[in-house]
């Protein structure tokens, strides 16, 4: 069956290149990274082999700047919860915006039954935070700031380096999620001038089950998990080697093919956005017009919801995919979407595409045909299109 | 996720559409999951002759009330007050547990309609029905976390089990 996969922030194929190193790997046998002998040099070697090519990916400036994790979850939970460990003793105080991901809120929640104090700073109704309001909410217990990179509702892209600029003059700890960024964007940690940075393999085609975690040198942070001194005592468990070169591989093909993937997202999100008019009507496209995600579009349509559009799509064998409460299973509407003023309703109408290297002009064309007829039936259907018709 | 039976009648749903002149008109709000339905009603002879509906909602949503307006036409008034929002689920060959608690709105619509009915006559009422923005669980059905599945205690959106708000009414 030949589905178009607009879906790409749920989940990216792997580049052959990483299914064969992948399968090399296991045909390897690797020994344990930590062993003494020469077949534990050996895993070590190809574990810091990987490790470079991350390293060189995200710009930090030494390898062991670079912790392996399991997912851009454990990184982001890691980098939260292991700096309020680390440094409690200092304050209990931790400022985030109103926008992050579940990873970073419910650690934080987590955190507050442990007597932690949030301050979460507003954004404005692109999903943009004002790094003054960040300054504003440091206090002198203030530990931590942790702002997502990019968001992966709506695709808006923060002013990292501008509240980086506050964190420093400040003396407090920035982290920031860029699961969602690396390779969609250029991601240089030096630049950007955070402490900590999370993300994950998936995002630029690697495997899941493998992130990594930007520590720059010197950084107070406490592991998650306690045993052994792997990951340079920053996360205990012997190394998921086979996933690791997965990711490492997937990181050497990401910077010679950065460029290319970028400027081809950006031609299929202008080309649905000037096609956007002509398909429907009465929408929003979320997220900010210049500073967001080229692979990313959030559009929130009106007087229906976006499960059943999801359904409709996927009779066509199109996959998208919906912040609707409903599908979530949540049954609560976005957070980032009530957080950059959509009303209820609409953001139940919300979906989201994600674009990958392989889609086309052409998978877009059909994508555009398909939704316009979707978005009549369930109008057809709605009480609310029937009443908006009326007034 | 959903049955075959869910999908052929979101796909295809019954009965879509307004009844101008409508004898009973209900019309359900459920802000827990923004699902919204309104079901006309044509009464002859105490007796449902005609049946439309109006869903804003999920799969789950529609194809509930598609399926309960197959369920309900041509019924007499008594029987049609007996159909449950779990006999409409068991038609429809089971919903997915935390899409039972926001299709519930189903049946509390179609006893809207035919409240709005009985008081049209008795002159109760104006024609034009109040929408109820609060869902209420009139019909004894069970709420879940939509995360473990364990039971929520009545009238709870906290799950004491996995320490999550399951929905919050806005």
């Amino acid at each position: 069956m030949n589905i178009i996969n607009l879906d790409h922030i749920s989940a990216n194929p792997l580049l052959p290149e990483v299914q064969e190193a992948m399968i090399k790997a296991i045909r390897m046998n690797y020994a344990n990274p930590s062993s003494q002998h020469k077949l534990g040099d050996q895993a070590a070697e190809a574990l810091e082999k990987a490790r470079e090519s991350v390293t060189h990916l995200i710009h930090a400036a030494i390898p062991k700047e670079v912790v392996f994790t399991s997912s851009g979850t454990e990184s982001i939970n890691h980098a939260v919860k292991g700096v309020a460990l680390a440094l409690a003793d200092k304050g209990k105080h931790i400022v985030t915006s109103n926008i992050e991901h579940n990873a970073v809120l419910r650690s934080l929640r987590r955190l507050k039954m442990m007597d932690f104090q949030v301050t979460s700073v507003p954004v404005d109704q692109y999903g943009r935070v004002n790094p003054d309001d960040v300054a504003k909410a440091i206090r002198d217990d203030t530990i931590l700031v942790s702002i997502m990179h990019s968001n992966n509702e709506i695709g808006t892209i923060q002013p990292i380096k501008e509240i980086a600029e506050v964190t420093k003059q400040k003396k407090v700890l920035f982290h920031t999620d860029a699961v969602d960024s690396v390779v969609v964007v250029p991601i240089d940690v030096q630049q950007l001038g955070v402490d900590l940075l999370s993300f994950a393999s998936n995002p630029f085609y690697g495997p899941t089950g493998v992130g990594g975690l930007y520590v720059r040198r010197g950084t107070k942070v406490w592991p998650l998990l306690d045993g052994g001194v792997q990951e340079n005592n920053k996360r205990a468990g012997t190394e998921n080697l086979i996933g690791i070169i997965g990711m490492g591989v997937a990181a050497d093909l990401a910077v010679k093919d950065m460029d290319r993937r970028i400027a081809h997202y950006k031609m299929l999100k202008d080309m649905v956005l000037r096609e956007l008019p002509n398909t429907i009507d009465e929408y929003f496209v979320n997220g900010h017009p210049e500073f967001s995600l080229p692979n990313l579009v959030s559009v929130s349509i009106k007087y229906i919801e976006g499960e059943s559009v999801v359904l409709m799509l996927d009779e066509e064998n199109i996959a998208v995919s919906t912040r609707s409460a409903c599908a979530a299973g949540a049954l609560q509407a976005s957070h980032v979407l009530l957080s950059i003023g959509r009303d209820f309703a609409d953001a139940q109408g919300t979906m989201v595409i994600t674009f990958g290297i392989e889609n086309s002009e052409e998978d877009v064309n059909r994508f555009l045909e398909v939704l316009k007829g979707a978005v009549q039936t369930l109008r057809d259907i709605s009480p609310l299109y029937a009443k908006a018709a009326q007034a | 996720m959903y049955s075959k039976t869910v999908m052929d009648h979101f796909k295809n749903p019954r009965n879509v559409g307004t009844i101008e002149g409508a004898d009973g008109v209900g019309e359900v709000g459920n802000p827990l999951c923004g699902d919204m339905m309104t079901i006309y009603l044509k009464i002859e002879d105490e007796r449902i002759s005609d049946i439309k509906f109006q869903t804003f909602g999920c799969g789950a949503a529609i194809a509930v009330s598609s399926m309960l307006t197959e369920l309900a036409n041509g019924k007499g008034l008594e029987e049609a007050r007996k159909i449950t929002n779990k006999d409409v689920a068991k038609a429809l060959e089971g919903l997915p547990k935390n899409k039972l608690h926001c299709s519930n709105l189903g049946a509390d619509a179609l006893h809207m309609a035919i409240q709005n009915y009985e008081d049209r006559k008795s002159g109760k009422t104006k024609p034009e029905p109040k929408r109820t923005e609060k869902h209420e669980h009139t019909h004894g059905e069970t709420c879940y976390c939509p995360y473990c599945d364990a039971e929520l205690p009545e009238g709870e959106t906290y799950c004491p089990a996995c320490e999550l708000e399951a929905g919050k009414h806005h």
